[in-house]
């Protein structure tokens, strides 16, 4: 059977680095899933994202999504297949928030009235009234509703992957909270694939059915979250575990 | 000083008509070229760097020199005129325009090329809207820089202010030498307040 996503020994070397971002990695991800790929800055974690949508190109090794090799097809086509949320956001300032959200169903070329329905079907699902906000510039919302929007835009064109890259990094712990649940309950009511960039533990083991943990470049654990915390594979792992621990036991003294 | 503003008022409007012709030929063809220069620019960080370099090179030669150096190549008068300020002006344009492009937030264009936006639609779409006020300001520059150099254009016979500013200071004629500078100011002095007006629109749009 084909696999939403697969590596086949992908490594990835920048120039004037002495080690590789991502290093000699192989893994396969099912239709559905949601991943959360959980790391320290630098582990490779972003370059191996972005090595899906091909915003970085691979040195060596395969890609494939749904059986496809993504090297051999067109950039710009994969790219408008694939849903993707950064932690910047990157909203357009000069557009409107309905504007921003048709951004790729306009690149592909739909009618103005899907458009139309699809832009207020989303804002509907991220929970902003289409009437209210439709028109609004992105200045005019806060930083949880602009991540919002970020996601619904990603959303637009009904990606079969979703990508997104500490999505919620920017925004308040307590906003960050309501939006990690609705980002949960918004992939159970549909047949997509997630993955998930995050340096927060606590945020990786929360929404996840796996989690896969690197440092330097490499995989160390790819399994649920129970498997990891009963069964870490390695010493980085178990600290990682460890200091999540610690971080609760400080809670509860607190009480 | 009166006296001279009356007798040869004629003189002094066809100095300005004629000084406003060759500043707009001069512009609009750095426009043009500047922005095709900016496109080019845009695919390779090498070929922008190159262009900067040589042009900041040129810039630096003074404006008479370079007058002098084109008459071998282009003759006295107007065209000689115009292709030195157009020269001049890819400087500033294209400085401004690409800063411009390359200061829009990296957070903003990475998303639209995540989104399958080609490097085109990227520039068109996004980049061109949000560089606005450096490319506005970038026009500003020019076009001042444009009215003053267009001055010792008279130099080599290309008309304008500069012809009753030059033969005041061969005749020593104090209402000659203070007509032709003062319009000459004043020239410059419109087009930036009209230009800096535009600007602040645009920047408005932005918002």
């Amino acid at each position: 059977m084909t696999h939403a996503i697969e590596f086949q020994n992908v490594t990835k070397t920048f120039k004037g680095a002495g080690y590789s971002a991502v290093d000699h990695v192989d893994f396969t991800v099912e239709e559905g899933e949601f991943i959360t790929i959980l790391g320290s800055s630098g582990c490779g974690k972003t370059t191996l994202l972005k090595m899906i949508n091909r915003l970085y190109e691979p040195d060596s090794g395969k890609i494939l999504l749904f059986g496809e090799d993504v090297g051999a097809v067109d950039v710009v086509g994969v790219r408008r297949h694939i849903g993707y949320v950064i932690q910047q956001i990157g909203l357009f300032p000069h557009m409107t928030i309905g504007g921003n959200i048709a951004t790729v169903p306009r690149l592909l070329k739909w009618e103005s009235g899907r458009i139309s329905a699809r832009v207020d079907e989303l804002l509907d699902l991220i929970g902003l009234n289409p009437a209210e906000f439709k028109d609004r510039y992105p200045s005019q919302l806060s930083g949880g509703q602009q991540q919002r929007v970020g996601l619904a835009r990603a959303l637009a064109a009904d990606p079969k992957i979703m990508l997104l890259d500490e999505p919620f990094g920017a925004v308040d712990s307590i906003t960050r909270a309501r939006l990690q649940e609705e980002l949960r309950v918004l992939h159970g009511g549909m047949k997509k694939t997630f993955l998930f960039v995050t340096h927060d533990i606590e945020e990786a083991f929360l929404l996840v059915t796996r989690v896969m943990i690197m440092n330097r470049g490499k995989i160390v654990q790819f399994g649920t979250a129970e498997e990891i915390v009963r069964r870490p594979a390695d010493e980085f792992v178990r600290s990682l575990v460890e200091s999540a621990r610690e971080k609760e036991r400080f809670w509860e003294k607190m009480v | 000083m009166m006296d001279y503003l009356v007798k040869h008022f004629d003189d002094l409007g066809e100095a300005v008509t004629e000084h406003l012709l060759i500043v707009a030929a001069a512009l609009l063809l750095s426009l043009l070229i500047a922005s095709a220069l900016t496109v080019l620019g845009t695919y390779s960080r090498i070929v922008s760097e190159g262009m900067l370099g040589l042009f900041s090179m040129i810039y630096s030669v003074p404006s008479l020199a370079m007058f002098a150096l084109l008459i071998p190549l282009t003759g006295l008068g107007k065209t000689t005129a115009v292709v030195v300020l157009v020269i001049y002006n890819q400087y500033l344009l294209l400085r401004n325009f690409l800063a411009g492009l390359d200061g829009v937030d990296a957070g903003i264009v990475e998303a639209a090329a995540g989104m399958g936006m080609t490097k085109m639609q990227i520039l068109v779409k996004i980049k061109l809207p949000l560089a606005k006020p450096a490319l506005a300001a970038g026009i500003r520059i020019a076009s001042v820089s444009t009215v003053s150099i267009a001055v010792i254009a008279a130099s080599i016979n290309a008309g304008g202010l500069g012809t009753i500013l030059f033969d005041g200071l061969r005749t020593m004629n104090y209402a000659k030498i203070f007509w032709g500078s003062a319009a000459s100011a004043f020239l410059a002095f419109f087009f930036d307040s009209l230009l800096g007006f535009f600007e602040k629109k645009v920047q408005g749009g932005v918002q």
